[in-house]
């Protein structure tokens, strides 16, 4: 959980928070509804996850219910796996 | 051209000649006929004009794109006023404002924004009459606040304004450079002209699909759906969520059998590569027309290979014009093609020239500002007389060219070739942004000092934006902070991809931000 926690967050810094300190984005950081994570972003981050992970997401999980935070996109990779 | 017709008549027309036929389609809430739809518009007319709504007014619309909201658009285009869509995504405050610039009569408003609304527009002035609906979908909530206020007081059936072809019929508000958004205004006459040069050039039937992907304050919704509506064919409205995600896109344009498609290219490279194209069927699909921002071609190339049957065309023009130039894409695109194909020929109901930076004509080959004149040619900035007569380059002998501030080059074959912009707007993802109007943003802050808002060309992403900021003293705010910042106070689409941060920003010997110093900043 931690290692992908710590993935997520490394991506997340490296393509959409270039220059940002890592201590300000916590699990709990918006990244939809705060701006950080456009449309386009959102893609990205989705094709990043189903490529690292070996995970399929379906149309309507790309969404801000299961994306708007690390904590959330960490616990639909977790839910993916198990299943 | 003589047009006598106003945009509410290609509705009477198509609802005479098809009645049953589907009008909208607006996927996961139901379908209107055209009968319906002009029979839910007579209703929105006669309750306008019940509280008082007369030509010449202007009507907000405030709500999600959907039945509701297109029978708003000609119930207030049938009382002879004019509509003003606003973007439901926008910040109540930005909408606020549109909607008092432009002092519109009412407003119909969804509930779900009528609080922040009330909120923004007390703090500049008696607020318009907001005509509130529960929430959007296949025009029953509509028909729900109608029926409870005609159970109120009934409003009675009125005749439908045929407005003269030089009324305002819509003003759409684009990002303004001085941190404002401005007001384009156009006539029936402007709409009118450009629809039915699309029917020449396109030939809609009633047994068409069009697609109508853009929301209804970006002019692309302007073909959507008064050329479709016009022939008696079938507008399929997308919705936000699906408008934005390849994946819920693909299916559905297959789904809905869409024969026409006309959209911003972002969306268009993201189906291309996203999108998986090849696992529906598209055999309906005759017509990919793009316009507002640079198709770029290995993604056009990949579109082609993967829909290889429709005819793709590329539609240039700001909101000021609407489309003005055309361009169709040759069936093969050559491997070794790079640069993009040119926006085109001038289309047949306006006149183009170009045009140096003192007013003269610049021979063929030669770099100049693309102006426009013409029946689609808008007729100035609501309440900017300055700006709007800036706007345009006046000959002797009256003639007026609107000025698009596009630099292009005109080829061999009388083709127009987009070059850059002469001032500091922006395409993105089919938005035009205002650098400016990001910056002044961004100066809301009240710890930034100083703000400069750059575009950057990127290969892969497209233009990227990026905020150059210096701070006053005390602590650096975080990009999060400042992300969630612009998010609150801008339309996303204008959110900055990047920040970079200062001691102070460079400055030319007249002591103005010198962007050339910010340009070479890795």
């Amino acid at each position: 959980m931690q290692e992908i926690k710590s993935t997520v967050k490394s991506y997340i810094l490296k393509e959409f928070l270039f220059g940002e300190n890592p201590d300000e984005l916590t699990d709990s950081t918006p990244l939809i509804t705060g701006g950080i994570l456009d449309s386009i972003a959102t893609l990205k981050l989705v094709a990043f996850i189903e490529e690292r992970y070996s995970v399929t997401l379906q149309a309507h999980e790309a969404d801000v219910e299961h994306l708007n935070t690390i904590g959330d996109i960490t616990n639909l990779i977790l839910s993916k796996k198990s299943s | 051209m003589m047009i006598k017709c106003a945009l509410q008549d290609l509705l009477a027309n198509a609802v005479r000649l098809y009645p049953q036929n589907i009008a909208i389609d607006e996927p996961g809430h139901g379908t209107v006929t055209y009968a319906e739809l002009a029979q839910l518009s007579d209703r929105v007319r006669d309750r306008l004009c019940f509280i008082g709504v007369e030509p010449g007014d202007r009507i907000g619309i405030y709500m999600r794109k959907s039945i509701d909201a297109i029978a708003a658009v000609f119930g207030i285009l049938k009382t002879g006023a004019a509509y003003v869509p606003v973007d439901p995504n926008a910040p109540a405050a930005r909408n606020a404002y549109i909607l008092n610039n432009c002092a519109v009569r009412a407003a119909i408003v969804e509930k779900r924004f009528e609080l922040r609304l009330q909120e923004e527009l007390g703090k500049l002035g008696p607020p318009p009459s907001l005509l509130l609906l529960d929430r959007t979908g296949a025009g029953e909530p509509l028909r729900a606040t109608l029926d409870l206020e005609d159970s109120l007081r009934h409003a009675p059936t009125v005749e439908t304004t045929t407005a003269d072809p030089d009324e305002l019929a819509y003003i759409l508000y684009t990002s303004g450079s001085t941190g404002r958004p401005k007001g384009v205004m156009l006539s029936h006459l402007n709409a009118v002209s450009f629809v039915n040069w699309c029917s020449e050039v396109f030939e809609p039937t009633d047994k068409d699909c069009f697609s109508s992907h853009a929301p209804l304050h970006f002019d692309l919704s302007i073909l959507d759906l008064y050329v479709s509506l016009k022939h008696g064919a079938r507008l399929v409205l997308i919705g936000e969520e699906a408008s934005k995600e390849p994946l819920r896109l693909a299916p559905l344009i297959a789904e809905k059998r869409i024969s026409i498609w006309y959209s911003a290219p972002s969306i268009l490279s993201l189906l291309a590569q996203y999108g998986g194209l090849e696992r529906h069927d598209y055999s309906a699909l005759r017509l990919v027309l793009f316009a507002g921002e640079v198709f770029p071609i290995k993604h056009l190339r990949l579109l082609k290979s993967l829909l290889p049957k429709p005819r793709y065309f590329n539609l240039y023009g700001p909101t000021e014009t609407n489309v003005c130039t055309s361009y169709e894409i040759p069936k093969d695109i050559p491997e070794d093609r790079t640069v993009p194909f040119p926006i085109g020929e001038t289309c047949s109901h306006l006149q183009s020239v170009v045009l140096d930076e003192n007013g003269s004509g610049v021979p063929v080959g030669q770099e100049g500002e693309l102006c426009i004149r013409g029946s689609g040619v808008m007729q100035g900035y609501w309440n900017l007389p300055e700006h709007s007569a800036r706007s345009f380059h006046a000959e002797s002998g009256g003639k007026s060219w609107y000025k698009t501030g596009d630099l292009v080059v005109e080829d061999q074959e009388g083709n127009y070739i987009f070059v850059g912009r002469r001032d500091r707007m922006v395409k993105r993802r089919g938005y035009r942004v205002e650098l400016g109007e990001i910056e002044a943003g961004l100066y809301r802050h009240p710890n930034i000092k100083e703000a400069a808002v750059i575009a950057v060309a990127n290969e892969e992403a497209g233009v990227q934006i990026k905020a150059i900021l210096s701070y006053r003293e005390g602590k650096r705010a975080s990009v999060i902070e400042l992300k969630r910042f612009c998010a609150e106070n801008l339309p996303l689409y204008m959110v900055p991809d990047l920040f970079h941060f200062l001691e102070s920003l460079p400055k030319t010997s007249t002591d103005k931000i010198d962007y050339q110093k910010l340009l070479e900043i890795k």
